[in-house]
């Protein structure tokens, strides 16, 4: 299993066939961890984060962690390959753009990214389709528990798991689910959503997690406490609280929306598919914003001919890096928009 | 709403409300009075100097609290304002004062961790802090090119690894 294989398909968390896969399309659980007896990465010179990296990629390896596991070193990784990377949500931007010995450990299934030398010296991720937190939590704490047989973690009796930054101290866990809200969006009741989310101590970003813009409509939200509170009670907030939560005022506003707006609504997904279909260039943006109105259309049954998987598929293969590692070479802007409108005419 | 400052003729454009003794008072002023009467208006201010704000303000001995430091990493607590990122694990006991107060704010007034813990329970604290102290040790020996002095710590290091 290599880096180029993975171009050619999405990860299991695309196939849009996890629990309440019309709102939510992924669950992400991430953990971060740092070895006990060492400076965190940014006090580190050089020589010693090769040396931790060497060592942490081993012990990786020699834990067995997941069949197929690959390893990239992002540090002798072109920037297309970098770029993938972060269009399948393995590694952060942050971990792309930095400049020092780091990789990425990747399972066959892309359900688990395990960053070396990022902020801090593990962060460990595991990524599901649909709304599947429990299940994630189960395999996180498991790969946690054989990582933590060959490696000491800096574990505090007050503080709990140290970290690089206080904001993750404690449990170390980011619980992130991934939202996709057209109606709400539309409806203008988003900003109350925001708010609400905000009150309650989470954090709302955009498509790739932190320092980009809830842009578009979709919303990853995510805990920002991980201190004095077991990891079982920061997912359950989530499961039995939080997200049920959107996903009702969600689903509510679709129903409102195709009673009271049908033709219009109507109106809307189907221009936006015929665009798709006909279309000679398309931007990423504009790529964006048509997909998610066919997604919405799919998932409130207003269109019959298209597949929920081929829709979330085309999400990941249509942006720019994916995009020219499936034709084998570089395009700039204007070659990219159009190879975007052909790829997507292909594919529906 | 006036739209002259009190003081001179410029546009106002901070509005202040001062209740001293039950008395009401209103001052329409521009920036540049409001800034002459202390008063500074910053449209963006950066998350570090509100945090400085924060530790300046929240102790009495905020300019010292600034200047502790991390005898083992050697990391101050100001450039970990400025950075947002602590030196090594040991930074959480050195800076503990300063640091509880910032926990509790951003963690919901916790600064008890009530989750997992690591079967081995990690080494204890002090093994800790002398692997930190040899390894900072060992980084100065390499930068200085002392290369017997570097083997021999590196020898420490295992040594006390296997304890």
């Amino acid at each position: 299993m290599t880096l180029a294989d993975l171009t050619q398909r999405a990860g299991e968390w695309l196939r849009g066939a996890g629990p309440l896969h019309d709102v939510v399309i992924s669950s992400r659980v991430r953990l971060a961890r740092n070895l006990a007896g060492m400076p965190f990465l940014a006090r580190c010179g050089e020589q010693q984060q090769r040396e931790l990296e060497k060592k942490l990629r081993e012990d990786i390896f020699a834990a067995n962690l997941a069949k197929g596991m690959f390893y990239v070193d992002i540090n002798a990784a072109c920037e297309l390959d970098r770029q993938l990377l972060v269009e399948r949500h393995l590694i952060s931007r942050q971990h792309a753009e930095s400049n020092h010995p780091r990789g990425v450990a990747v399972s066959s299934s892309e359900t688990i990214a395990i960053m070396v030398n990022e902020e801090d010296h593990l962060r460990i991720q595991v990524l599901r389709s649909g709304m599947q937190l429990a299940d994630a939590e189960d395999q996180i704490n498991r790969l946690d528990d054989t990582l933590e047989e060959r490696l000491d973690f800096a574990f505090h009796s007050r503080y709990g798991y140290l970290t690089a930054c206080p904001t993750n101290v404690g449990t170390g866990l980011r619980v992130s689910v991934m939202l996709h809200l057209p109606a709400l969006k539309m409806t203008g009741r988003i900003d109350k959503v925001i708010h609400a989310a905000r009150d309650m101590h989470m954090a709302i970003r955009g498509l790739y997690g932190e320092g980009t813009e809830a842009s578009g409509d979709f919303f990853q939200v995510s805990n920002q406490t991980t201190l004095g509170k077991s990891e079982d009670q920061i997912i359950e907030e989530f499961r039995s609280h939080t997200v049920p939560n959107i996903i009702e005022y969600e689903r509510r506003a679709r129903r409102s929306l195709q009673k009271r707006q049908t033709a219009k609504l109507d109106d809307k997904v189907h221009r936006a598919l015929a665009l798709l279909r006909a279309a000679r260039t398309m931007s990423s943006d504009e790529t964006l914003y048509l997909l998610s109105l066919v997604r919405l259309g799919v998932n409130i049954g207003r269109v019959e001919d298209v597949k929920l998987e081929t829709i979330n598929q085309l999400f990941l293969l249509t942006q720019p890096a994916h995009l020219q590692k499936t034709l084998g070479h570089e395009l700039n802007d204007n070659e990219r928009d159009e190879a975007r409108a052909q790829f997507i005419r292909k594919r529906l | 709403m006036k739209s002259k400052c009190d003081n001179c003729d410029r546009p106002a454009t901070v509005y202040l409300t001062e209740i001293t003794d039950g008395q009401k008072i209103e001052k329409h002023l521009c920036e540049k009075c409001a800034a002459a009467e202390g008063i500074t208006i910053q449209a963006n201010v950066p998350i570090s100097q509100l945090l400085q704000d924060f530790i300046l303000q929240s102790s009495e001995s905020g300019e010292e609290t600034l200047s502790m430091s991390c005898e083992i990493c050697g990391m101050r607590f100001s450039e970990f304002i400025e950075k947002k990122l602590l030196g090594c694990p040991h930074d959480y006991d050195a800076f503990e004062t300063a640091l509880v107060g910032l926990l509790e704010r951003e963690h919901e007034g916790a600064s008890q961790h009530m989750g997992k813990v690591p079967h081995r329970a990690g080494s204890d604290q002090k093994k800790q802090n002398a692997m930190l102290r040899l390894r900072a040790q060992l980084t100065g020996a390499i930068a200085v090119e002392d290369y017997e002095r570097a083997a021999a710590l590196r020898d420490q290091i295992r040594e006390l690894q296997k304890l």
